[in-house]
């Protein structure tokens, strides 16, 4: 069964609940983001999901060099950054767009779908 | 066997065939594969049919030939982790699953085109290629786009509809109002690309593809016969259509609805519009759903073709209907176009008013009909203006050489 990551992205800077206007909105929004969470495994979509904390507390690492470097930050400078995500298995895109229409009601925000890679695709890459 | 008549036979093969090869290969096969197998048979039939001649049933000669050309290319392509889906592939039961009115292979085939992930320009492409049998030079050049990147939209789209696993399925019946609104408004801007074609270097009409919006909009008809918008927007455009022959002047000028040499205009087009719409009356009054957009546009055009003179024109009927198209699509585009009727009733200082503050500042038919009310009032400089910024921002050759002449006579 395909697979599709759903990312959920937020402002560089949080506010003191999160991405949320009062506390009460955020814990509404666990609290729903939590019920979509068992729907998912309910209904046998669920594979993976969790937030992140916040983009300032990334380190990005680059060992390509003799020795690794350690850089303080997110990897790139963006207005955005991922905030949380989900990983499903849904049987074709209009169920994963409608499950993201529904993961997105639930934690306040924007849903990015994309399939993950299948071995037709690497296979592909490795022949060209 | 002439060749004349085998070229008669592949192109007729092509225009009424070409969906249907391609949407039953594409149950099978992605995209990719449907399209090409479907072309390279083609290219058979150019090469046998003048020898063999023409077969009884050459929609039947096409898609197994088309069928045998993509087993081929999936046992060239095929690799050893692919053994099992290969197989699947190739000994598939070949009896096609039932199928019932609305289950039609094509009508899948024009969903999957259409699909909401799809970016509109991509949708239309798609739809064009694939559902209309147009070629990529064919579609960038109705577009103005370069032919290569009109081929890497098309890859790019079928690429996304591949790896995303987009369904190739009618929608639910809870999905397919929004879905099919979506694919109604890929024909209208394939048939409006058409009837006012952008583009310095463009034919102002270009009948090849108003001729194609119809063609796929009869096919989505015979497919969803009792959808009341799909009738709205076929009647739209054959009452559209048939008012070609007298839009252009013979120095290539735009020639209004109003001045219209009538007799020109196709009546078999007109009568099967009228035909159309007058159903879609009957269907309403006896409590169906309340009439859509195309619907209403629909009956705007059948209102402006049935007088033998434009001076008869039942304006105020023509601003009902724009009342209540304005009810469930209160767009600035249809405040305009109810303006330009109520100038005809009213007056134009009463219409200029409603087109105050409209933000359609960027629009060429905006400035186009307040030129022409502004004319009308009598306000001379303020009309030039209008004009003047109309030309600018018109991307039709006929419409500019109108409004260039309008202006200068003032």
């Amino acid at each position: 069964m395909p697979r599709y990551l759903m990312s959920v992205f937020g402002p560089a800077e949080r506010t003191d609940f999160g991405n949320y206007p009062t506390k009460e909105d955020m814990l509404q929004a666990f609290e729903d983001t939590g019920a979509f969470n068992d729907k998912l495994q309910r209904e046998g979509y669920f594979v993976f999901a969790d937030g992140l904390a916040p983009a300032d507390t990334a380190t990005v690492v680059d060992g390509q060099g003799d020795q690794p470097v350690f850089t303080d930050g997110p990897y790139l400078e963006a207005k955005e950054h991922l905030g949380g995500f989900w990983v499903i298995e849904a049987p074709d895109l209009d169920v994963a767009l409608q499950l993201a229409a529904e993961g997105s009601k639930a934690c306040r925000g924007r849903v990015e779908v994309r399939p993950f890679q299948n071995a037709d695709d690497l296979q592909q890459l490795i022949d060209s | 066997m002439s060749s004349r008549a085998v070229g008669e036979a592949i192109a007729a093969a092509h225009r009424d065939e070409w969906a249907r090869i391609v949407a039953a290969l594409a149950r099978r096969f992605d995209l990719d594969t449907a399209e090409d197998a479907a072309a390279e048979a083609f290219a058979v039939a150019v090469e046998r049919w003048p020898a063999d001649g023409i077969p009884p049933n050459p929609g039947g000669w096409l898609t197994t030939t088309a069928t045998r050309k993509a087993i081929d290319r999936v046992r060239r392509e095929a690799r050893r982790e692919q053994k099992y889906q290969e197989a699947q592939v190739l000994y598939a039961d070949d009896a096609p699953s039932p199928t019932g009115v609305i289950d039609d292979d094509r009508l899948r085939l024009i969903f999957t085109c259409c699909h909401p992930a799809l970016a509109p320009e991509a949708r239309i492409a798609l739809t064009l290629r694939m559902v209309g049998g147009l070629t990529v030079p064919e579609i960038a050049h109705a577009f103005l786009v370069q032919e290569s990147a009109m081929g890497r939209r098309i890859t790019r789209a079928k690429a996304k509809i591949k790896a995303n696993h987009v369904p190739y399925r009618v929608p639910s019946a809870a999905d397919l109002p929004a879905r099919l609104e979506g694919v109604l408004a890929v024909l209208f801007l394939v048939f409006n690309e058409g009837y006012l074609a952008t583009g310095g270097k463009s034919d102002p009409i270009r009948a090849d593809l108003t001729q194609q919006a119809i063609r796929l909009s009869r096919l989505l008809h015979t497919l969803l016969p009792d959808d009341g918008e799909v009738v709205g927007l076929l009647a739209l455009m054959l009452l559209t259509d048939a008012r070609r022959p007298a839009r252009i002047s013979a120095t290539g000028e735009l020639i209004t609805l109003g001045e219209q040499d009538r007799s020109l205009w196709d009546r078999e087009l007109i009568e099967e519009g009228h035909r159309l719409v007058r159903g879609r009356l009957a269907a309403v009054a006896a409590g169906g759903p309340p009439p859509g957009r195309f619907q209403l546009l629909a009956a705007i055009n059948a209102v402006h073709t049935y007088p033998q003179r434009a001076g008869d024109t039942d304006w105020f009927q023509i601003v009902t209907l724009y009342d209540r198209l304005t009810s469930i699509d209160p767009s600035p585009v249809v405040a305009l176009n109810r303006a330009v009727a109520v100038a005809e009733l009213d007056g134009p200082e009463v219409a200029l008013a409603l087109l105050d503050g409209l933000p359609l500042d960027g629009y060429h038919a905006f400035h186009a009909s307040r030129a022409e009310m502004l004319r009308r009032a009598g306000r001379v400089a303020e009309a030039r203006e209008a004009y003047t910024r109309a030309i600018a921002l018109t991307g039709n050759t006929a419409e500019a050489a109108y409004l260039t002449r309008r202006r200068d006579e003032l």
